[in-house]
């Protein structure tokens, strides 16, 4: 539980109104159902001062407003923690950041677009069931105006999400999608106007609402999955410890954000926490996990004086450190910045969409070009069915299909993948991710579990004595023993000496379980050992390894038998990532590397044309997943990995990762299928508008037609099995 | 065609009835919580509060 007090550098996390309100939103992770609302609603709105307290569901979140001061986000943060909620303050304005309210807008224009489309369509229908004569000129001009006075004001606001894009694009002269659309859109208003008022037989108005509706719908499901995978992927940011335990005087410590830590502070470190920032210890002794920052998977010891990197696990003892960097100036910032840099080189990555874009645009007007100038030069009195007829092809083509296609069918793989434990933060990762033929695997934490684990062999009787003796101690090795020993007896008395091993006197004896040199024993070149001296005994050794995942080596062949070529790259030693791979069969596999290394190797891979996916946990894979073609981190990875990842991969199994490969194919042959269709659909239908021959109704059939076949197509991809 | 006289604003106004009640359950958050919202339903508001 974060302990949070009234600090002033504490205060961001809380908005306070102009009424006199506060408010905070907390992260808890565990709420899943009904019963966890409830409670969570009710422990808080019980506390004084608490004017509402609501829970969201689908983004775990809690909002709580408190009016006095008889409520401070620490006392809420107790009471969640009383009703058995862990809870983390989670700070709104970097989440929002305006990207709701382009969702709103694109709804509104959503709903606007529906309310038209469906009430001129009611006129519409009218007009065409009159057309043999039936219903008179001055009902059908009533019609038509009545649904001008509808579709002119909804166009001209529903399709502003169309025309400012486009009016942008063509700005930084290029043209997108939305140039073919807002010129479809706005022609087919125009025309309807003019036919209105000399009393024509057709209007349009009915196709420029219809297609914006459509296209709208394209629209919202695309911010609706941008919104969603940012939102994820910056709730498990926000989870992380991004805070440090600053000590104010000797006996008080109050919790910080880390982002606030300035060097000279002197930081609190408790076993299993992070170090914030570059740190020297003052005080304590302890061992620390570097694997997230370099891949080294042996525990570093550490005493006061030595420097320690941010993002360094703490695992044994209390810590006392000096900070000697901001933030910004730690090692794990730098990584960060080495990713940004990564990510900028990925943004030139050109969407499926955008690619189809560059070829439609130029085609479709160039068409609607030739039609005007064909029926202008060779029709008699050939200018108003030039006019008509271009427009008329400039509508038919509009790309609603095309604008479907995409979004429709990544909602539903993220959706598909969401429930697979697999977190996607882009859509256009999903089609990088069909494109990778390389897989670039990172060893600790990645293939192995990134603990140690005792590798089997020694005597029982030994595993049980020094069992006994393992059980006084916290240390990442001394439990992997009482782990592989299973329960048991404590030795009376056991003492830990930090850095050295724990000593105990049975029947006489002593026993020490811990370094090489300590027990009497000579050390070997593995770090992964404990020694075991009892009395004048030969002391025993116990040797541990990083044991791999359980289904690595299904992983492994099924990354094989989807075609994909595997490279191992590890900051561990040399020997180490040898045997991995040697038990793995990668014959590719290179060990002792600094992330610098793996950047260039990605680069190189890049370089050559093979599209890489990047699999890696520590800060020291972050920079080499930003620079890959695409990237996968599992969510026990360190912040810098995840921010710079594509996908996330929840809960223990590699597996997920096979099946996001699948999604991702799958989607990418649902999007080229959306796409062949269009072009079919188009190549059909563009020679009937050249013709003249397209009257509003084969124009509405024939759009509503084929947006319906591709958000089908794209719902297949919800079957099982998508191979 | 005198009925079109009532028909035509009447479904005009339902219309843009159904589009301001879209209008207005958006902009009171009625769509923040899609999950939360099911759960609601069953659970006893006669719970302590």
């Amino acid at each position: 539980m974060a302990a949070l007090t009234r600090d002033a550098r504490t205060a961001p996390f809380v908005h306070t109104q102009s009424s006199g309100e506060h408010r905070l939103e907390l992260a808890v992770p565990d709420a899943h159902c009904a019963a966890c609302m409830r409670a969570i609603e009710n422990a808080l709105v019980r506390l004084d001062g608490v004017t509402t307290a609501r829970v969201n569901l689908s983004t775990r979140k809690v909002a709580v407003a408190w009016r006095g001061a008889a409520q401070s986000p620490d006392s809420i943060v107790t009471a969640l923690d009383r009703a058995g909620f862990t809870a983390t303050p989670f700070d709104p304005v970097a989440d929002t950041g305006g990207v709701d309210e382009d969702g709103r807008f694109l709804i509104r224009c959503l709903g606007l677009a529906g309310f038209a489309a469906g009430n001129v369509m009611l006129f519409s229908v009218a007009v065409w069931a009159g057309l043999g004569g039936e219903m008179g000129l001055g009902t059908r001009t009533l019609f038509h105006v009545l649904s001008g006075f509808i579709a002119v004001p909804v166009t001209l606001y529903a399709g502003l999400p169309f025309y400012r894009s486009a009016w942008r694009a063509l700005r930084a002269g290029r043209a997108n999608m939305d140039v073919p659309i807002s010129l479809a859109v706005l022609l087919a208003l125009a025309l309807s106007i003019y036919q209105t008022a000399i009393g024509a037989d057709f209007a349009y108005f009915d196709a420029s609402v219809t297609l914006l509706f459509f296209l709208l719908i394209g629209r919202v499901l695309d911010n609706r999955l941008r919104a969603r995978t940012r939102g994820a992927a910056q709730s498990l940011l926000a989870l992380q410890s991004a805070t440090a335990r600053l000590e104010t005087s000797p006996d008080q410590v109050t919790t910080i954000a880390a982002r606030d830590v300035a060097p000279g502070d002197r930081l609190v470190v408790m076993p299993g926490e992070r170090i914030p920032v570059d740190a020297v210890v003052e005080d304590g002794v302890s061992d620390i996990d570097i694997a997230m920052v370099s891949g080294e998977s042996a525990p570093v010891h550490v005493r006061p004086g030595d420097r320690l990197g941010g993002g360094a696990l703490n695992l044994g003892q209390r810590l006392l450190v000096r900070a000697i960097a901001t933030i910004d100036g730690s090692l794990v910032a730098q990584l960060v910045r080495i990713v940004e840099a990564g990510e900028q080189n990925r943004s030139r990555y050109v969407r499926l969409a955008d690619k189809a874009a560059r070829l439609y645009v130029p085609i479709v007007h160039t068409l609607a070009a030739a039609v005007f100038i064909g029926w202008w030069m060779l029709a008699e009195n050939g200018f108003a069915p030039a006019v008509h007829n271009a427009i008329a092809t400039l509508i038919i083509t509009c790309p609603c299909a095309l604008g479907l296609a995409v979004p429709a069918t990544q909602v539903v793989a993220v959706g598909r993948l969401l429930r697979a434990n697999v977190l996607v933060k882009s859509g256009d990762a999903l089609e990088r991710l069909a494109e990778a033929r390389v897989a670039v695997l990172d060893k600790t934490g990645t293939l192995t579990l990134g603990r140690p684990d005792l590798i089997h062999g020694n005597d029982p009787a030994d595993l049980a004595d020094a069992a006994r003796l393992a059980r006084a101690s916290r240390h990442p090795l001394a439990a992997a023993l009482t782990r592989a020993a299973g329960q048991g007896t404590i030795a009376p008395a056991a003492t830990e000496h930090p850095g050295l091993g724990v000593e105990a006197m049975i029947g006489g004896e002593t026993w020490r379980l811990g370094r090489a040199g300590w027990t009497g024993a000579v050390a070997g070149d593995d770090a992964l050992e404990l020694w075991f001296a009892r009395g004048s005994r030969a002391p025993v050794r116990f040797a541990f390894h990083d044991a791999p995942r359980p289904d690595v080596a299904a992983f492994i062949a099924g990354l094989r038998a989807r075609g994909l070529a595997i490279h191992l790259l590890s900051g561990d030693r040399e020997s180490v990532a040898a045997r991995l791979a040697a038990d793995l069969g990668i014959a590719d596999w290179r060990g002792g590397i600094l992330p610098e290394d793996k950047v260039a190797y990605l680069n190189s891979l890049g370089a050559s044309g093979a599209k890489a996916v990047m699999v890696g946990d520590g800060l020291n894979d972050a920079p080499a997943l930003a620079a890959a073609h695409v990237s996968i981190a599992p969510a026990s990875a360190a912040d810098a990995a995840q921010a710079a990842a594509d996908f996330i991969l929840c809960g223990p199994n590699l597996a997920p990762i096979l099946e996001a490969i699948d999604v991702a194919r799958a989607a990418r042959r649902r999007v080229l299928e959306g796409f062949t269709f269009s072009a079919v659909y188009n190549v059909f239908a563009i020679p009937f508008a050249a013709a003249g021959l397209v009257t509003p109704l084969i124009s509405a059939i024939a759009m509503s037609g084929s947006s319906l076949v591709v958000v089908l197509n794209a719902l297949r991809l919800l079957k099982r099995t998508p191979r | 065609m005198n009925a079109l006289i009532i028909l035509i604003p009447a479904a005009l106004v339902l219309g843009l009835a159904a589009l301001a009640a879209f209008l207005w359950s958006m902009k009171s958050d009625q769509y923040d919580d899609l999950e939360g919202a099911s759960w609601r339903i069953i659970a006893d508001d006669d719970a302590d509060t």
